[in-house]
């Protein structure tokens, strides 16, 4: 199992990473080494077989509908890059 | 040959909670920007989600109003994507296992007759927030309040063969989510926002390639959209040409729709089940617990105001539009013990000045009893229906009960005959010229006799003693 | 004065008694810890950040109210640690990342505030691999950390820099975080106590995630009995946290003393097989022996579909952790790349210069896992084979109370060693990965040293919220034999 330039490249823009040409051959080697090695799960007779998506078997726990929550903006805002009027700016989305 | 056009509805209801599908955080309209977006909302790093235990009443409610099976065990997903306006970089949703699946609204068609569209399903989900285009030297704002918050995606079968049908299907939920406490329904606000997937084929051959339509916001944009899009996918197929799969944009100024791609890029939404949120058990008992609140359908509520009251369908269907008119309806109905008097009044004089001061029935200030007093007057003759509709205005205007009213204006029907006979005596006396026409076969000079009448008991002669004792005076 | 010389040898509970008796100062404590912390980390490089002022203020209010009598817990005025993944308010919370190198986290993570609550003091957050992603600590942002006990080798990892500290005693205790075995293996190449609980027994509010499903805090100190004591203190229900349970929590301290007499101890033959090396399986084979003389039952029990899990847990992990890590876009918080042309640009650009190579790996991989197309045969197999290996479990304790093994096949190796190989060094967790996947509570805790004189532990691991018999277990065998407190010359 391994994993062309083409798919990295695919992948890297799923996830909004910008590989430099030069690092893409590095990725590509790593990932399939990676991929054969989860590869061997396809041997696995798994027929029948419950996907297991959490370790505890219970129910989720809901909570009630109250607003629990004030107006933090300043706070919050600190730590970001850029804001204005209380705004979050990001470069022009064309839509 | 001609065309069959195939409909699919997505319809994003935003569920009337207090606070937000996974944070404390209020969802009230308007608010300064990011003011109501928290820790949570923000996708801060090691936050978490906790669902609105509110949220799953209100899709089961829906569910139930829908004759749609409740999951036992329903699932949340992560649909993976970048957008600036959804800070997680994944909306949580449902991919498997909806709260919601497999019910059904039957809509009444043009012909009168009845259609059943089905609802494939229908989804919990958090809503994303805004973009602000407005320059901000030339970047995008970004205001998070409304991230979070909850919405009820309801997908319909491919059902609809008209822009017509599509519009009664809408309507007849929009209906129902009101009825139901779920959704205020406010379409400018987009608490109800609608998606069209829309294809054409031959008659009897495969559906053929959708486009989505979004950015519906009101009926008639709806109904303008989709016949839009109609009329561009026949005109491209019979030239030659291909439908693609695709996105589009309505633009009600250019009454067009028009490609949205670049959103698109190859999305690949990679959902999985959210490692946060375990399973949502729902039992038969939390089924139970929602039925017992569920109030009458509008639909069944509709068909009782007919067989019950015998109203026409148009009055019965106007009547039960909204729970609080219906319900205003049937307390004057069983007050009066006259279902089509008090309709007519509802439909007509209450309707009219609640629209004319932009009032819902709640704030009225004309309540269901006080009509009920004031209707009782008709009833017994005390009041004409043109003296009680200005008996109706003066209540409205605060002046008291329609007693009252009446009293202090002395608007007190007359019905003792002697006194309607002196008053046309009089009359009869003093046009001789008249009543010799009238003798002589001119009979529609009758309307001029009860004119004068009428405006000489200033309105309050009983319009049915007034007719006889006219007769027989003019017979002579 | 000689008392704060030695005031590092002390257990919590000797902290503890010490500032409550009067005979030395919470303020006094703290330098201690302060003073070791500079005089030792500049060659460990266990903290990424020391909180040296905000530390001796709370120093001056918890001695005040200790005085007052306001304050009398099991951790009332001690000294401790947080790696660098747990929010602290006010204070810089890093996750050993680039994209976080300036986040100064808005709020507390439930653990934090449960220890400020029990008038704990903040010494500082300790290194870890970026993200918890790693077994070596070489993937940090900040530097590699070194182990005291030999400072050319790796000190394991994710939570490397906790594992130092606590080898070095730059503090008395700190909290860490296990996905695949982050506690468990640095533990046991630095010759401590550590404590992965089962999964949901402490609320993962604040902790920024790296994988949901199987991400769990515990405590790290010399001894189980300060393990315990720490647990009592954070563990139980948070309402933020919608996957904690809701679960009493037993006195971890209470039973401590219990007899182990009869106690039946599984041995998985599948962890004794070849990958063990043979320095590491004589130490576990000594200590075995040892809980056999005190009484113990020795069973053999199998758990043939081990050898996926590492298979397994590099699907489900990176695919969770492709997520998790999306929130890092550079617009609300941390790093933004400089003039950004377009969206696009700002995101690729943000998160490449952001995170580092293991971490675009392990996101790549996971994007790539459950994207379309490869969703059934990557994600949706690795989560069936996930119950496989959990229903291994369940069969095994039908038949024992708990299973012992190694913690790690090897001791701790050289730096660099297996820095460029990724795949031999995911191979470092195969003991403990199965694990974490089954949600089990596992520990590790020192059993003695190597023939290359570096430190073993062995790998403890219980039926689900059965960590009270663990820690009496462990508490047990450290009541005989004294390897949990010895200390490298270097640092003593
Ligand atoms: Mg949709
Ligand atoms: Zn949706």
């Amino acid at each position: 199992m391994s994993i062309s330039a083409e798919e990295v490249k695919k992948v890297a823009h799923l996830a909004r990473l910008a590989v430099p040409d030069e690092q893409l051959e590095g990725y590509v080697r790593n990932l399939s080494n990676i991929l054969k090695l989860v590869g061997q799960l396809q041997a696995v007779d798994t027929a029948g077989v419950e996907p297991m998506a959490h370790p505890l078997d219970m129910a989720q726990r809901l909570r009630e509908d109250v607003v629990t929550e004030n107006n933090h903006r300043e706070q919050y805002q600190a730590v970001a890059p850029e804001v204005e009027n209380g705004l979050y700016l990001v470069p022009k989305v064309i839509e | 040959m001609e065309w069959e056009t195939v409909i699919g509805l997505e319809v994003h209801a935003q569920l009337s909670t207090n606070s937000k599908i996974f944070s404390g955080s209020s969802i009230a309209y308007g608010a300064e920007p990011n003011t109501q977006a928290n820790l949570v909302d923000l996708g801060m790093p090691g936050v978490l989600p906790v669902l609105n235990k509110k949220a799953v009443e209100m899709a089961i409610r829906l569910g139930l109003a829908i004759d749609a099976q409740i999951a036992p065990k329903s699932i949340f997903a992560r649909k993976n994507y970048f957008y600036p306006d959804l800070p997680k970089g994944y909306q949580i949703s449902q991919y498997e296992l909806p709260v919601v699946a497999n019910g059904h609204l039957d809509i009444e068609l043009e012909d009168g007759g009845a259609k059943r569209i089905g609802i494939t399903r229908a989804h919990l989900e958090e809503d994303a927030g805004k973009s602000l285009h407005e320059d901000f030297h030339g970047k995008t704002g970004i205001d998070l309040n409304r991230a979070g918050t909850p919405l009820l995606e309801i997908v319909s079968e491919p059902d609809m063969r008209s822009a017509k049908e599509a519009v009664a299907y809408l309507k007849k939920l929009h209906v129902l989510v009101r009825y139901l406490g779920v959704c205020d329904g406010n379409m400018q606000e987009g608490s109800f926002r609608c998606d069209a997937n829309v294809s054409v084929r031959r008659p009897g051959q495969p559906f053929g390639t959708r486009a989505e339509i979004k950015n519906l916001n009101s009926f008639k944009f709806i109904e303008r959209a989709i016949n839009y899009e109609v009329g561009r996918q026949i005109d491209l197929l019979e030239s030659g040409g291909k439908v693609v799969q695709e996105t589009r944009l309505y633009d009600p100024d250019r009454d067009e729709t028009r490609s949205m791609r670049g959103k698109e890029d190859a999305n690949d939404y990679r959902y999985f089940p959210d490692p946060d949120l375990l399973p949502v058990a729902i039992t038969a008992e939390d089924i139970a617990a929602v039925r017992a609140t569920l109030p009458e359908l509008p639909h069944v509520r509709m068909q009782r105001f007919m067989d019950a009251f015998g109203l026409s369908h148009y009055d019965a269907e106007l009547l039960t539009q909204n729970r609080e008119v219906a319900g205003y309806f049937e307390a004057v109905a069983s007050g009066c013990n006259d279902a089509k008097l008090a309709a007519n009044w509802v439909i007509g004089e209450v309707s009219k000045a609640l629209a004319d001061n932009g009032l819902e029935i709640a704030a009225s200030p004309v309540s269901s009893d006080a009509l009920v007093e004031l209707l009782k007057r008709i009833q017994d003759n005390t009041l004409s229906n043109k003296i009680a509709r200005d008996v109706f205005a003066a209540m409205w205007d605060g002046e008291g009960s329609a007693d009252e009213v009446i009293g202090r204006k002395g608007l007190k029907q007359i019905t003792d005959t002697s006194a309607i006979e002196a008053v046309i005596d009089e009359i009869i006396a003093n046009n001789p010229k008249q009543v010799e026409e009238y003798r002589s076969g001119k009979d529609k000079l009758f309307g001029f006799f009860v004119g004068q009448a009428m405006k000489a008991s200033k309105g309050k002669a009983n319009p049915a003693a007034l007719n006889d004792i006219l007769k027989k005076k003019l017979e002579g | 004065m000689s008392q704060a010389d030695s005031i590092h040898t002390l257990s919590l509970k000797g902290i503890r008694d010490g500032v409550q008796s009067g005979a030395f100062s919470v303020m006094e404590a703290t330098d201690a810890y302060l003073d070791r912390i500079e005089r030792f980390n500049p060659e460990l490089n266990a903290y990424i950040t020391v909180t040296r002022e905000s530390a001796r203020a709370q120093a001056v209010a918890v001695d005040n109210r200790i005085r007052k009598g306001e304050l009398s817990g099991p951790l009332a005025g001690v000294p401790y640690s947080l790696k660098d993944l747990f929010c602290s308010e006010g204070v810089l919370t890093t996750c050993a990342s680039n994209m976080l190198r300036n986040f100064v986290s808005p709020y507390d993570a439930h653990v934090a505030e449960k220890l400020k609550a029990a008038g704990g003091v903040l010494l500082g957050k300790n290194n870890m691999d970026e993200f918890a992603m790693g077994s070596s600590n070489e993937t940090s942002a900040f530097g590699n950390v070194r182990n005291p006990w030999d400072t050319s080798k790796v000190p394991g990892g994710s939570s490397g820099g906790g594992a130092a500290s606590i080898a070095a005693r730059l503090a008395p205790m700190t909290l860490g975080t296990d996905t695949g075995g982050s506690i468990r293996q640095p533990a046991s190449f630095c010759n401590i106590t550590g404590i992965k609980p089962t999964y949901g027994r402490i609320s993962r509010f604040g902790m920024i995630a790296f994988a949901s499903s199987l991400d769990q805090c515990g405590p790290m100190a010399p001894s189980a009995e300060d393990c315990a004591i720490t647990l009592n203190v954070i563990a139980g229900l948070d309402s933020r946290d919608s996957t904690s349970v809701d679960l009493p929590v037993p006195d971890y301290t209470a039973s401590l003393n219990g007899s182990i007499e009869g106690l039946k101890i599984g041995l998985p033959k599948e962890f004794f097989a070849e990958g063990l090396a043979p320095q590491v399986g004589d130490v576990i084979d000594r200590a075995i022996k040892e809980f056999q003389a005190k009484g113990a039952i020795i069973k053999e029990v199998s758990l043939p579909n081990s050898h996926l899990a590492v298979p397994v847990y590099y699907v489900v992990a990176p695919a969770e952790c492709s997520s998790n890590l999306s929130r890092f876009d550079g617009v609300r918080f941390g790093h933004r790349c400089a003039d950004p042309k377009d969206l696009t640009d700002l995101y690729e650009r943000s998160r490449w210069e952001g995170f580092g190579a293991e971490v675009k790996r392990r996101i790549m991989i996971g994007t790539y896992a459950l994207s379309a197309g490869y969703y059934d045969a990557y994600y949706l197999k690795a989560q069936q084979v996930r119950r496989l290996i959990k229903q291994d479990f369940e069969t095994a304790f039908a038949e024992v109370d708990v299973i012992m093994g190694p913690s790690c096949p090897t001791t701790a190796f050289g730096l660099g060693a297996k820095k460029d190989d990724p795949i031999a060094m995911y191979l470092e967790d195969l003991y403990t990965i199965p694990v974490s996947l089954a949600g089990l509570p596992g520990m590790t805790f020192p059993i003695g040293f190597a023939a290359d004189g570096l430190p073993v532990g062995i790998q403890l691991v219980g039926n689900y919220f059965e960590e009270a018999r663990m820690l009496n277990i462990a508490h047990q065998y450290q009541s005989w034999t004294d390897w949990h407190t010895r200390l490298p010359a270097k640092f003593a």
